[in-house]
């Protein structure tokens, strides 16, 4: 009382403001300011040395012009704005179209080209997702049976124009394998990976299962 | 090492003059005075939108410290180039002037707000020998010139022909009449101790700072002043969570960045006028330029109001009209009258006070403060402090079935 | 002498700094006070009860997400429970545990954020707001681990949860339970004592227990009032029934003991968090078989959850299609803006804004 709850609130933020610990609310992308100490410590050398070997950016540092690249710290199972599709796993079934709660996965597959040396596969002709209108669920990664749709896990997909957010089947086959662990407990089990850290997976990496080999298949099929 | 009235100075602003009149002809006395006039005027004045500049740049790089954020830190070196980037971003937008207002009035606002701002530099010693003009009113000057502020507020408010504007603008005017009362009333402590209305001779006659020996006049000065640059916890011509933001809702491009400059100019300024009245002006202990001891000062109160403003919530309109008039004024009042007695108690024939009378104030006002301070709080907010002990209402209760 | 004045009207929002949102007050003014208030909201109705008609029961999660925008998981909840309660699937106990937890956590993210816009409302310069989204993103990280996004979650499903959490969900959660007691007391000695806090909110917005259960408000509304009612004690979901916690409840029913009441609660929150971790089991699947078409049999099920904002509850009927035939929401929100003119008329400007803003309503949730 007497406004001294008043004072106690002045120490509670000039604590905040001395204290070097304090987590701070925002992080800097996609790069950030650093120090001289932290500049040293990255190159792994103490300040002093630093210094005397590279002036130049000791100096830069110290007015507070160097800069590194940044990026705040995100979990393997972060669900990206992009998707990991691995053609060779897909069949053309359309769960993932179906599961849409949007509808923006667009499928045409065409029976005719099956290919039984593979198992039975449609050929897909068009695999369209419209990232614009995407939400990033993830109900089609997890509808998919065959492992072959994973959540990507960049996040960087800003473009000038609409039509350039659909994505297409030669888009999704070009772009970079980096499934998120997202559903995938196949791939956080794996050793180390982790595709935020830039790590990529085939086809074979993904997958739940191995894949029966045709004469197993055949056995298989036989004893039916 | 003792404390000085004026430690040595390192810039003279008579030497300008002198240099000038050199060069001119004989006879020309007036021409040298005019120029110099101009010449110091326009160095001050940069001098103080420069340092607004760099005042913005701190204080939302501090605040941002205060809050856990980083601030601004892109543009140079650790940010510093930010009031450029915000002046160039203002200079470019687009000046939108309503269809309703009243250009005139909306146009001149700014300018309204910022001269008189200006205006107080001119008579604040800023070193011995550095100041634009020695007035023997100078307090009173200050005084009378930052209640200007109001017209230019209530004219931002009544043009823009918005009802949040005019809403700020009508809470603006109330407030800062009303806060014009405790300030003067605060500094007439000031000027009954050392017995003169000019800067000069306030900073003079602080043989230990004010602060020490009236701080009830200090709080009470603060106050009014913070209120007086609408600052929290008494930013309602502005609150932007209840107004938009308040009179200079309808601005916008280079019209804002005045009422910006002159916004941002006012902590500056009274930090100023604080430091000569409370906080010794210029004195400090030798080696280091009276100037120097200044600028510090200055910084130091702006920091700290800058803490004030980094802690606390607002007041609501009526509650800092009754804190005005119930609770400074009373005080403000406790403090004239404290001051006077003593004053009458403790000066010789001449009028002075020694260093060692004013300890003794110090200890008598200290002790009157303290006790001003308790007996006000409890007069104003104790009874609606307390809180009831809660009590699970019979209407429903969840327990009541279980049982 | 008296002067002839008119009363101002003046649109607050939608496009308004503290108005939370796209909602909108036509409040008339007799200079500072308050004569009328009218509500007008949907500015953000996106239609998501009609869109429910159209969307499996799985869909129909991601719609949740997006209706109160800070509290996904209390709404995933309140829907899953729904369809469970219609369809007759079941929980594995793993999973009501982690659903606890998760519901607890989004219970401090929503109360942290309310109070750090209720200071900010009062005019603190987002000190408190800084402070409290810093407790917060440490929250979403926890939920960034277990589902990937940080607000639009769709963590859980019909029939348990989508995925077990990682193990390094586990320590993490740890580091965060353990800090934030520390945080909460920081956040009290900012705001709680501080006089010109206790001058702005005591006895402003005041409800009384008799108007707050005559306008059917719930939630930390409800118990600032001073009735003593919480779902999760008086009909306890998931494993509520297995855990010790205290309701805590105002006295007045004003400003300040809505506040008060939110920081209890995210202490008892913590306090759940805490029991949680102890009695999980270990392993276990965290979700039951149940189809992605789900085919709920003919029939209706309403089931409510104690969300951050209120008594939040979801009204299902089925025709046995794959798609509900209706989907009501029973949004917290919205019902606790009823008593909004009793609450406001009479008062100031400043004090509308912070009854306003002590209401905590998030305009995704009014109007669906």
């Amino acid at each position: 009382m007497y406004g001294l709850a008043l004072f106690k609130g002045l120490g509670v933020t000039m604590k905040n403001l001395v204290s070097p610990g304090r987590m701070f609310t925002v992080h800097q992308y996609p790069d950030r300011k650093i120090g001289l100490m932290g500049l040293a410590r990255m190159n792994g050398q103490n300040p002093l040395t630093f210094t005397f070997r590279q002036p130049a950016e000791a100096m830069k540092a110290l007015v507070g012009l160097a800069s590194v690249r940044d990026r705040q710290y995100q979990h393997p199972r972060f669900r990206g704005e992009e998707f990991s599709w691995y053609e060779n796993r897909c069949t053309g079934c359309a769960s993932c179209a179906k599961y849409c709660p949007l509808g923006i996965i667009k499928i045409v597959t065409d029976p005719a080209k099956t290919d039984l040396q593979e198992g039975d596969k449609y050929f897909l002709e068009v695999f369209d997702i419209d990232i614009g209108r995407c939400m990033f669920c993830g109900l089609c990664v997890e509808a998919c049976p065959y492992d072959a749709l994973h959540m990507g896990s960049g996040f960087e997909e800003g473009r000038y124009s609409r039509a350039e957010l659909v994505i297409d089947k030669a888009k999704l086959v070009a772009s970079p394998k980096r499934p998120s662990h997202w559903f995938r407990p196949q791939l956080a089990a794996r050793d180390a990976y982790n595709p935020l850290e830039g790590d990529e997976a085939d086809s074979h990496d993904v997958h739940r299962h191995e894949k029966p080999s045709l004469s197993q298949q055949r056995s298989r099929w036989g004893q039916r | 090492m003792s404390y000085e009235i004026h430690a040595a100075g390192i810039l003279d602003f008579g030497s300008i003059y002198a240099f000038i009149d050199s060069l001119l002809p004989e006879g020309l006395d007036w021409l040298a005075f005019t120029v110099g006039g101009f010449v110091l005027s326009f160095i001050v004045i940069n001098a103080l939108v420069m340092s607004t500049a760099v005042y913005t740049w701190f204080e939302r790089r501090t605040l941002g410290r205060f809050q856990n954020r980083l601030g601004p830190n892109r543009w140079g070196p650790f940010g510093v180039l930010q009031p450029i980037a915000d002046l160039v971003k203002l200079i470019t937008k687009e000046d939108t002037t309503p269809d309703d207002a009243d250009r005139w009035v909306m146009t001149l606002a700014p300018v309204v707000l910022l001269v008189p701002t200006l205006l107080v530099v001119a008579v604040v010693p800023f070193g011995q020998d550095s100041f634009l003009g020695r007035l023997n009113i100078g307090i009173l000057f200050v005084l009378g010139v930052t209640s200007v502020n109001t017209i230019a507020i209530f004219m931002a408010g009544w043009g823009s022909a918005n009802k949040y504007a005019m809403l700020g603008a009508m809470r603006g005017v109330a407030m800062l009449v009303s806060y014009e009362v405790p300030m003067a009333l605060g500094v007439v402590g000031v000027v009954l101790l050392s017995g003169s209305l000019a800067l000069f001779d306030i900073v003079e006659a602080q043989p230990i700072p004010f602060l020490l020996v009236q701080p009830l006049g200090f709080l009470i000065f603060v106050a009014a002043a913070s209120a007086e640059m609408s600052r929290t916890p008494f930013d309602q011509i502005e609150a932007e969570s209840e107004l938009g933001s308040g009179y200079n809702t309808e601005y916008s491009g280079i019209k804002f960045a005045l009422l910006f400059l002159a916004e941002f100019m006012a902590p500056l300024i009274n930090s100023m006028i604080i430091v000569v009245l409370f906080l010794g002006g210029t004195r400090g202990f030798s080696p280091v330029p009276g100037q120097i001891w200044f600028i510090l000062k200055t910084f130091a109160v702006v920091f700290a109001l800058l803490w004030v403003r980094a802690t606390w919530p607002r007041l609501r309109v009526d509650q800092i009209m009754g804190f005005a008039w119930k609770g400074l004024f009373a005080l403000s009042l406790v403090n004239i009258f404290a001051i006077a007695i003593e004053v009458v108690i403790f000066q010789d024939e001449t009028g002075a006070i020694t260093a060692g009378q004013m300890w003794i104030m110090a200890a008598i006002n200290w002790a009157i403060t303290i006790a001003a301070v308790v007996v006000t709080a409890r007069t104003l907010g104790q009874r609606k402090l307390e809180r009831r002990r809660a009590s699970p209402s019979p209407l429903a209760n969840m327990y009541a079935e279980a049982d | 002498m008296t002067i002839k004045t008119e009363p101002v009207t003046i649109n607050l929002g939608p496009q308004h700094p503290s108005t939370h949102g796209v909602f909108r007050l036509r409040v008339t003014f007799d200079g500072e006070v308050v004569l009328d208030v009218e509500p007008v909201f949907g500015y953000l109705h996106r239609g998501s009860e009609k869109l429910a008609e159209s969307r499996t029961y799985v869909q129909i999660v991601t719609l949740t997400d997006r209706m109160d925008y800070i509290a996904s998981m209390s709404n995933n909840l309140a829907y899953v429970r729904a369809v469970e309660k219609l369809a007759g699937i079941d929980v594995p106990e793993r999973a009501q545990y982690i659903r606890v937890i998760s519901a607890e956590l989004q219970r401090i993210a929503s109360h942290m954020m309310a109070t750090g816009f209720l200071l900010n409302d009062l005019g603190a310069f987002a000190t408190p707001l800084m402070y409290c989204f810093r407790e917060r993103e440490r929250i979403l990280d926890l939920f960034e681990m277990l589902c990937g996004a940080r607000i639009t979650l769709s963590y859980m499903r019909p029939g348990g949860l989508l995925q077990d959490a990682p193990p390094d969900f586990w320590p993490a959660l740890d580091r965060v339970v353990k800090d934030l007691p520390a945080s909460i007391d920081e956040l009290e000695q900012l705001i709680t004592g501080n006089e010109i806090v206790l001058t702005r909110t005591r006895n402003v917005g005041t409800l009384t227990a008799e108007q707050a259960i005559d306008n059917s408000v719930s939630g930390p509304m409800l118990r600032a009032a001073g009735v003593q009612w919480d779902l999760r004690k008086a009909d306890p979901y998931e494993v509520y029934d297995r855990l010790e916690f205290d309701v805590p409840i105002g006295a007045d029913g004003d400003n300040f003991d809505r506040y008060v009441v939110r920081i209890q609660e995210m202490r008892e929150s913590v306090r759940i968090i805490e029991q949680c971790v102890r009695q999980m089991p270990e392993g276990g699947p965290v979700r039951s078989p149940a189809p992605f078409f789900i085919r709920a049999p003919e029939g209706d099920a309403y089931s409510a959850v104690e969300g951050p904002k209120g008594e939040l509850g979801f009204y299902i009927v089925s025709d046995g299609g794959i798609a509900p035939y209706r989907c009501k929401v029973r949004a917290p929100s919205f019902i606790n803006l009823t008593p909004l003119r009793e609450m406001l008329v009479g008062g100031k400007m400043g004090d509308l804004i912070t009854t306003f803003g002590s209401v905590d309503i998030v305009l995704g949730e009014v109007d669906r």
